[in-house]
C-alpha cells in the first residue's frame, strides 16, 4: 500500500546518480598542486549546460571515484565548463592526469548559489581563502560583466604564499576595472613578494566599507570564515549581509546519501553557500 | 607641520580615534612627522627601540633573518596600523627589521618622551596601554591563524576518496 | 473496526498463493540459523510458527514454545528497508574502449513485493523512508517504484518485547495506516484465525476474491482485546516532548562523553534501524581496465571517515560520531523531513553490542539539560 500523496509519480528531476559524458578541453596547472579542468559540457539533450555561481557538479574520474567540486568558470559562457581542483588524493590524481580529449563523468550542477540578484545596487566585498577563489570566480566575472549593476567590488584573496596564488593573470585585471580593488595578502613571503603579509582579516583594515550597503561573499577553510565573518561583524556588517559556502563530505550532491549533514542541514542541497544566519549557531560548536 | 596640524591630523588615526583633546595634546608633544623612502629600513633588529610608528601610507614589511634562509618576510603593516612596541617591553630592542616597500608616511612617537609622560599622568598611560593591548590581542590572533596553515587543504574539493 | 473479515489459517494460504498469481514477489518471516528473517515465502509452512524472541539491551534471544501462533515473536534484528531500499544497488557500468566510452545505467530490477507480516511500527518505518526519498528536488526513483508497486499485508502485535516503546513514538502497537491487508492473530485452544480489516482497494478486492468471509461480533471483540493486551505489555517509554530542542540545545551535555566511552561505534544500531538511510558509493574496475562499475551501498554514520574531506576530518571523536546519529534521528531529521526518524521498535538496543539503550541516554540528557529560558546559573 502506498500512500500515493508522498510517492506518486510527479515531475521534476529523478534519481540523478548516472553521470553525463563531457570532454576535457584542456588542463591548465594553476600552482604547483592545483590545476584547472577545462571541459565541454554534456550535451545530452542539446542544451547548454546552465549553472549559478557558487554551485558545484559531480565530477567522475573513470573506475576511480567521484568528487563535487565547485564550478569555477563563468556562468555567461555556456560552452565550456572549469573546475579548478587541488590534487590532493585518489580521485583529484586520477583527474589531473587527464589530457585534451579525455572522457570523464559529470553530474550536476547543484546546491544553491551566491545571491548576485540580491548584490544588485550594493557593494561587493568578496573574501576568498586558498582554493576558495575557485567557487567565487563565477561571481567575480558576472559582478564585471554588468558592472555599472553592482556598487563598490572589494576583493579580498589570501594564499598561503605567492606561489600558491590562483588565476594570477585575472587578478591583475580584474584589479584593473572601474570602481574595483583586489587586495592580496599571503602567509609566508620572500624578498621577491611586495604584497601584503598576513591573514585575510587583516585586510580588512585598508578598507572603509559602507558597511549598510555592503553584501559579502566568504569561501575558504572553516577557520578562516569563521574568522572572515566575526572581523565583517566587527566592523559593522549584519550577520545577514554575509554569505558563505560551505564544505562537508558528499557521495550523492542531490540530498540522499547524508554525508553532507551540518546539523540539520543538507550542504549540498541546502547549501553551499549558506547565508550567515542560517548556520552560524552550527560554525561555534565542535565536531557537528 | 603646526602642533596644532599635528593634532588635528594625528586624531585621524585609527589607533586614536575618539580619544580626548586632553590626551591627544600630550601625544602630539611626543610625535613628529617622518617620511621613509621606498627601500629603506624604518629600523633593524637588535638596535635600540626608540621610537613607534603610526603608519599613515604606504606599506612596511617584517623581516626575521632566517641564516641560511634569507631574510623571511612574515607581516605587512600599512596605514592606519601601529608598528612597533619594542619600546615598551624590555630590554627594548627591535626584534625585527622594518623594510618599506613603498614611501612611508608615518608619525613617530618618542619613546622615552612618551613613557615619560605615561609614568607621570596614570590616565595617559592606561589610556595608552588599553590601545596598545588591543592591537597585540588582535595582532596575536592573526598570528595564531597565519600559524594554522589554513590553506593547506581544499575548499573546493568534496570527495571521500579525494 | 470497519466490516472486517476472517480468515482461517487456510485463508492465509489463499492470500499468500493469489499474491503468488498476481506476479508478488511474496516476502514474509522465516526462522533461518537461530533469528527470524524477511525473505521469501511460499507458503504458511513458511512461516515461524511457535516462534518467540526475547529482546533486552545487547540481548536476541529465540525460542520455540510449541504454539501454533505463526507472528508470536516481535522484532526480527533486519527490516523491510532491505528490500525496498537494498545494502547495494549497482548504478551504472562505465565500458572504455580505446577513446570511445559507453556508459549504461543499471536497469532498475526490483521485483514487486507483497510484505506479509509488518508491524505497526515498521510501517511508520516505511512511510518514513518514503519522505525521505522523496522529499527534495532529487528523489530516490528505484525506491519510489519499488514502493508503487508493494503490497502490504501487517499484523498488529500481540505483545511487545523488552526493548518496545512504540507507545512513546506513537506508532503502534496497532497498525493505523500504510497497509493493504493488516491481520490480528487469535489463537485460543479451539481456533486460530486472523480477524483482517482492509486498508485499500486492492486489499478489499483481493480479500473478496480468496472468497473470505466477514467477521462477527466476538471475533472483532477478541481483535480488540489482543491489541490492548499489547498495548499494556510496552514497558519502555521515551519522553518525546520538545525532543528535537532539547538535543539541539545541548549538543555538549556531559551526557554524551558517557555515552561514547561505552559506544563501540560499530555502527551496528544504523544497520538495524529502519529508517536510517545513508549510503556510500562504492567504484570498481575489471582487471583489464575497461569496465568501471559504481555501486551504492548502505554507510553508517558511525564509520571513521563519514565526514572524512580532503583536508581533514568533521568528527573524529566517538562522541561526535553517537551525537551525530541520535541527534540527526530525533531532533533535525524532524527539520528535514517534517517527522522523528524514530519509531519506538527498539532494534537499535537490542543489536547494541555494549546494550546502549537510546531512551536512557536522553533521559540522562533530559535530567541535566540545559534550558535555554532559564535565567543563569544558580
Amino acid at each position: 500500500m502506498t500512500d500515493t500523496s508522498i510517492i506518486e509519480k510527479r515531475k521534476g528531476s529523478s534519481l540523478s546518480m548516472v553521470p553525463s559524458l563531457a570532454t576535457i578541453r584542456r588542463v591548465i596547472w594553476e600552482t604547483d598542486d592545483t590545476y584547472t579542468l577545462l571541459i565541454d559540457p554534456p550535451r545530452g539533450d542539446g542544451r547548454t549546460f546552465a549553472f549559478n555561481a557558487g554551485q558545484f557538479n559531480m565530477i567522475y574520474a573513470f573506475g576511480t571515484g567521484e568528487s563535487a567540486i565547485s564550478i569555477s568558470s563563468d556562468p555567461f559562457r555556456s560552452n565550456f565548463l572549469a573546475h579548478t581542483i587541488h590534487r590532493v588524493g585518489t580521485v583529484t590524481s586520477a583527474l589531473s592526469r587527464l589530457r585534451r580529449g579525455d572522457t570523464i563523468g559529470l553530474r550536476g550542477p547543484f546546491g544553491s548559489s551566491w545571491p548576485l540578484e540580491e548584490a544588485v545596487g550594493k557593494d561587493v566585498c568578496i573574501a576568498a581563502g586558498g582554493i576558495g577563489l575557485a567557487p567565487l570566480r563565477p561571481v567575480i566575472y558576472t559582478l564585471l560583466r554588468r558592472r555599472e549593476e553592482f556598487g563598490r567590488i572589494m576583493i579580498l584573496y589570501g594564499s598561503r604564499s605567492p606561489l600558491d596564488l590562483l588565476y594570477r593573470v585575472e587578478l591583475e585585471e580584474w584589479s584593473k576595472a572601474p570602481n574595483t580593488e583586489v587586495i592580496i595578502t599571503v602567509d609566508r613571503g620572500d624578498s621577491s613578494w611586495k604584497g601584503h603579509i598576513g591573514v585575510v582579516t587583516s585586510l580588512f583594515s585598508y578598507l572603509k566599507m559602507d558597511t549598510p550597503s555592503t553584501l559579502a561573499m566568504v569561501c575558504g577553510p572553516e577557520v578562516m570564515m569563521k574568522y572572515t565573518c566575526e572581523e565583517l561583524e566587527r566592523r559593522g556588517l549584519s550577520a545577514g549581509q554575509i554569505y558563505l559556502s560551505m564544505e562537508r563530505n558528499m557521495k550523492c550532491g542531490i540530498g540522499l546519501c547524508g554525508h553532507c549533514q551540518f546539523g540539520p542541514k543538507f550542504i549540498c542541497k541546502d547549501g553551499p553557500v549558506f547565508r550567515l544566519p542560517q548556520i552560524k549557531d552550527l560554525l561555534d560548536k565542535k565536531e557537528i | 607641520m603646526k602642533p596644532q596640524d599635528l593634532t588635528e591630523s594625528l586624531h585621524k588615526h585609527p589607533f586614536l580615534s575618539n580619544m580626548n583633546e586632553e590626551l591627544l595634546k600630550t601625544l602630539t608633544s611626543c610625535a613628529s612627522n617622518v617620511i621613509f623612502s621606498e627601500g629603506t629600513y624604518l629600523f633593524h633588529e637588535g638596535e635600540d627601540a626608540k621610537t613607534f610608528y603610526l603608519l599613515r601610507s604606504g606599506r612596511v614589511v617584517l623581516e626575521v633573518r632566517g641564516g641560511e634562509r634569507g631574510q623571511i618576510r612574515i607581516q605587512t603593516v600599512g596605514a592606519g596600523e601601529v608598528l612597533g612596541w619594542s619600546w615598551l617591553i624590555s630590554p627594548y630592542k627591535w626584534h625585527f627589521d622594518a623594510f618599506a616597500l613603498e614611501q612611508v608616511h608615518a608619525f613617530a612617537i618618542d619613546a622615552s618622551c612618551l613613557v615619560s609622560k605615561c609614568e607621570t599622568d596614570c590616565h595617559f598611560g592606561y589610556e595608552m596601554l588599553r590601545r596598545f593591548s588591543e592591537v597585540l590581542e588582535r595582532r596575536l590572533e592573526a598570528t595564531r591563524l597565519q600559524l594554522l596553515d589554513v590553506y593547506g587543504s581544499a575548499i573546493s574539493e568534496r570527495g571521500e576518496n579525494y | 473496526m470497519n466490516n472486517p473479515f476472517r480468515l482461517n489459517i487456510e485463508g492465509l494460504e489463499r492470500v499468500l498463493v493469489s499474491l503468488q498469481q498476481k506476479g508478488y514477489e511474496v516476502i514474509g518471516p522465516r526462522h533461518t540459523d537461530g533469528v527470524i528473517v524477511y525473505d521469501r515465502i511460499h507458503s504458511i509452512d513458511d512461516l515461524p510458527a511457535g516462534f518467540v524472541d526475547e529482546l533486552t539491551p545487547g540481548m536476541y534471544r529465540l525460542t520455540n514454545n510449541g504454539s501454533r501462533q505463526f507472528f508470536g515473536y516481535t522484532l526480527p534484528p533486519q527490516s523491510w528497508k532491505r528490500f525496498l531500499y537494498p545494502p547495494r544497488r549497482e548504478l551504472f557500468t562505465f565500458r572504455k574502449d580505446g577513446k570511445s566510452f559507453g556508459l549504461a545505467p543499471k536497469e532498475d530490477q526490483t521485483p514487486a513485493y507483497a510484505f506479509v507480516g509488518v508491524r505497526a511500527c515498521e510501517l511508520g518505518a516505511i512511510s518514513i523512508q518514503d519522505r525521505v526519498f522523496s522529499s527534495g528536488d532529487y528523489r530516490d526513483e528505484a525506491y519510489l517504484s519499488a514502493r508503487r508497486r508493494n503490497f502490504i499485508i501487517a499484523v498488529n502485535c500481540s505483545h511487545a518485547a523488552e526493548n518496545c516503546f512504540c507507545t512513546s513514538t506513537g506508532n503502534g502497537p496497532k497498525a493505523g495506516a500504510g497497509f493493504d491487508i493488516v491481520l490480528t492473530e487469535i489463537v485460543n485452544e479451539d481456533s486460530h484465525y486472523f480477524v483482517a480489516e482492509t486498508g485499500s482497494d486492492v486489499g478489499t478486492s483481493l480479500m473478496e476474491g480468496i472468497g473470505a468471509g466477514r467477521a462477527d461480533e466476538s471475533d472483532v471483540d477478541a481483535a480488540e482485546e489482543t491489541i490492548r493486551k499489547a498495548c499494556d505489555t510496552v514497558r519502555k517509554s521515551l519522553d518525546t516532548s520538545d525532543l528535537p530542542k532539547l538535543l539541539a540545545d545541548n549538543t555538549d551535555h556531559p551526557q554524551w562523553e558517557d555515552v561514547a566511552k561505552r559506544c563501540l561505534t560499530c555502527g551496528n544500531c544504523t544497520m538495524v534501524c529502519p529508517t536510517c538511510f545513508c549510503s556510500t558509493v562504492e567504484d570498481t574496475t575489471d582487471l583489464t581496465g575497461r569496465i568501471a562499475g559504481r555501486t551504492r551501498t548502505w554507510d553508517s554514520c558511525f564509520t571513521m571517515d563519514f565526514a572524512k574531506v580532503s583536508g581533514g576530518n568533521f568528527r573524529i571523536s566517538a562522541k561526535s560520531r553517537y551525537r551525530q546519529w541520535l541527534t540527526h534521528k530525533l531532533s533535525s531529521w524532524v527539520e528535514q523531513f517534517g517527522v522523528s526518524g524514530c519509531v519506538g521498535c527498539g532494534r537499535c538496543i537490542t543489536w547494541c553490542p555494549v546494550g546502549i539503550d537510546l531512551t536512557a541516554e536522553v533521559s540522562a540528557i533530559k535530567g541535566g539539560a540545559t534550558k535555554q529560558e532559564s535565567g543563569g546559573s544558580r
